[in-house]
């Protein structure tokens, strides 16, 4: 038997370097937005001698598992600033990192169901306009164009009363986007530092000074938290709280089909997310399992109820099969808003809270979690988002924007 | 799906239940008293272990009444559950399913699923 010799490894994208002693920043988190700050640390503001500590591999947590939506249609006008800021970031990156990461403004629904529905529909897509984001409602029939699989008739359950459209939001290839921001970030000098988990603060007073890691201790100027899911746990080892709880929260793909679906079409009332990815899988989204959870796996009676959602609203998957599903952990603001900003410990910035709706938000989290590294006080667009409001009260309600039930 | 015991009708699937978070939250002595600081301590924070956490649970389509589990957020096992005046049990994780039931219990500990 003879066998085609193996074809030649393709170049690594990044270096695999140890760890040294000592850092200006380092950031806890080698997902996304861990790699985003990175590299905006490294192009906007000019340090360079930063680590990104990532406990397993890069980009394998929640940036491996979300289902790509790109929208920036949130209700308030600090959240429309920071995800409408984000959106623009998108628009640019593939140039700038000369990386076609598969980023397609294909659009974005947002069903009504319900007369609730409509109104805040409307009222949303108005303040979306307000704040030069664009979003308009439509009507069933002009869903139907814009979606024509779509079951829009008037002899369902809950037959679709209209819905938010955003023509600029869309889909990315999520590892492409990782792999993009890690490439660019390493070359311009950032450390990405694989299987190095943190377990511990290194503490002079109140200041951070560094971290104690699987892979020895690591000096710095600065720290970034962006854990997802785990920043509870890291909050601890550092001495305080946060007003967060991690939830599992599951999709999953079909086997390939040809382009059927598109846009981006979601529903939070019968709740799914739907898209078709390039290569022709249909990726959907569930809401949140009820419970707090570490383990990255949801209940299957989940996934049952988005099917149900999705045969729904589409007929046409009735038939489709389900390949594979899996689950990440999000973690849970009580107003469904990111925290990004100073913690009660001196050095130390956290970036978390994104709950259900991070992958979105990839370039503006890293663009103002560095900016808020390089200069140790919030970037404009993240200053509402610190950790305070929960004092002060002034909270940034987005439960209706978010569209994952939590 | 999980297997949940309710302290007074025994095993039920998990969709019979309504999740109701962190347990043994007291209601504060003093409410006038609190400054903002503690205020959002009461109201918007919460513990968010992984690893063994004491959670409310309601047995939303059977008795209706609320009781508390101990449940592991990492392996999701449940590790015991009780009635609200009952005291938090152990906190230690559990690792087989031969978790010692407490007094009057009827439950089998640790199950990891039904089939129906």
């Amino acid at each position: 038997m003879t066998t085609e010799p193996l074809p030649e490894h393709p170049e690594p994208l990044w270096r695999n370097p140890e760890p040294r002693s000592s850092y200006d920043v380092v950031i806890v988190g080698g997902g996304g937005h861990g790699l985003a700050t990175a590299y905006y640390l490294a192009s906007v503001h000019g340090i360079t001698n930063v680590a990104v500590l990532e406990k397993g591999w890069l980009a394998g947590g929640n940036m491996a598992r979300n289902t790509t939506i790109i929208r920036s249609n949130y209700l308030w006008d600090e959240s429309a600033a920071l995800y409408e800021h984000a959106l623009k970031l998108w628009e640019g990156l593939p140039d700038e990192l000369d990386y076609d990461f598969l980023f397609s403004q294909r659009g974005v629904l947002n069903l009504a169901h319900t007369l609730q529905d409509v109104r805040e529909g409307t009222r949303r897509a108005n303040a979306n306009r307000l704040n030069g984001v664009d979003s308009v409602w439509l009507g069933p029939d002009e869903i139907a164009e814009v979606c024509p699989i779509l079951n829009t008739s008037p002899d369902t359950r809950y037959p679709v009363l209209g819905g938010t459209y955003q023509p600029r939001a869309g889909i990315a290839k999520h590892d492409h986007v990782a792999w993009a921001l890690a490439r660019r970030a390493d070359a311009l000098g950032v450390d990405l530092i694989q299987g190095c988990e943190v377990t511990g603060f290194l503490k002079d007073g109140n200041r951070v000074t560094g971290v104690e890691t699987t892979r020895g201790r690591i000096h710095a100027g600065r720290v970034g938290l962006a854990a997802a899911g785990h920043s509870s746990v890291l909050a601890e080892l550092a001495g305080f709280r946060l007003p967060v709880q991690s939830h599992p929260l599951q999709a999953l793909v079909s086997e390939l089909h040809e382009p059927v679906h598109p846009t981006v079409v979601m529903s939070n009332h019968v709740h799914v997310y739907v898209s078709q990815a390039h290569k022709g899988e249909l990726v959907m989204g569930a809401g949140v399992d009820a419970y707090n959870g570490y383990g990255q796996r949801g209940a299957f009676h989940v996934i049952e109820q988005q099917m149900a959602a999705a045969v729904e609203l589409f007929p046409v998957f009735a038939r489709a099969h389900v390949l594979r599903t899996w689950g990440g952990i999000v973690d849970v603001t009580p107003d469904a808003s990111p925290i990004i900003g100073a913690t009660p410990v001196d050095g130390l910035f956290v970036n978390c809270g994104w709950g259900t709706g991070g992958f979105k938000a990839t370039p503006a989290a890293g663009w103002t979690f560095a900016h808020t590294l390089a200069t140790g006080v919030p970037h404009p667009l993240n200053e509402p988002f610190s950790l305070d409001r929960f004092t002060t009260g002034a909270l940034i309600d987005e439960h209706g924007a978010a569209a994952v039930a939590h | 799906m999980l297997l949940v015991t309710c302290p007074w009708c025994g095993p039920r699937d998990e969709t019979e239940f309504h999740y109701g978070g962190q347990a043994h939250v007291p209601h504060p002595a003093d409410p006038a008293a609190l400054d903002d600081r503690q205020w959002a301590e009461y109201v918007f924070y919460r513990e968010n272990p992984k690893g063994p956490f004491a959670e409310r649970w309601m047995h939303a389509t059977g008795c209706r009444r609320w009781f508390n589990a101990l449940r592991d957020t990492a392996s999701y096992r449940i590790l015991a559950t009780y009635r609200p005046h009952e005291p938090r049990p152990s906190p230690q994780p559990v690792e087989t399913p031969t978790a010692p039931p407490s007094p009057g219990d009827r439950r089998a500990a640790g199950s990891s699923g039904g089939n129906r």
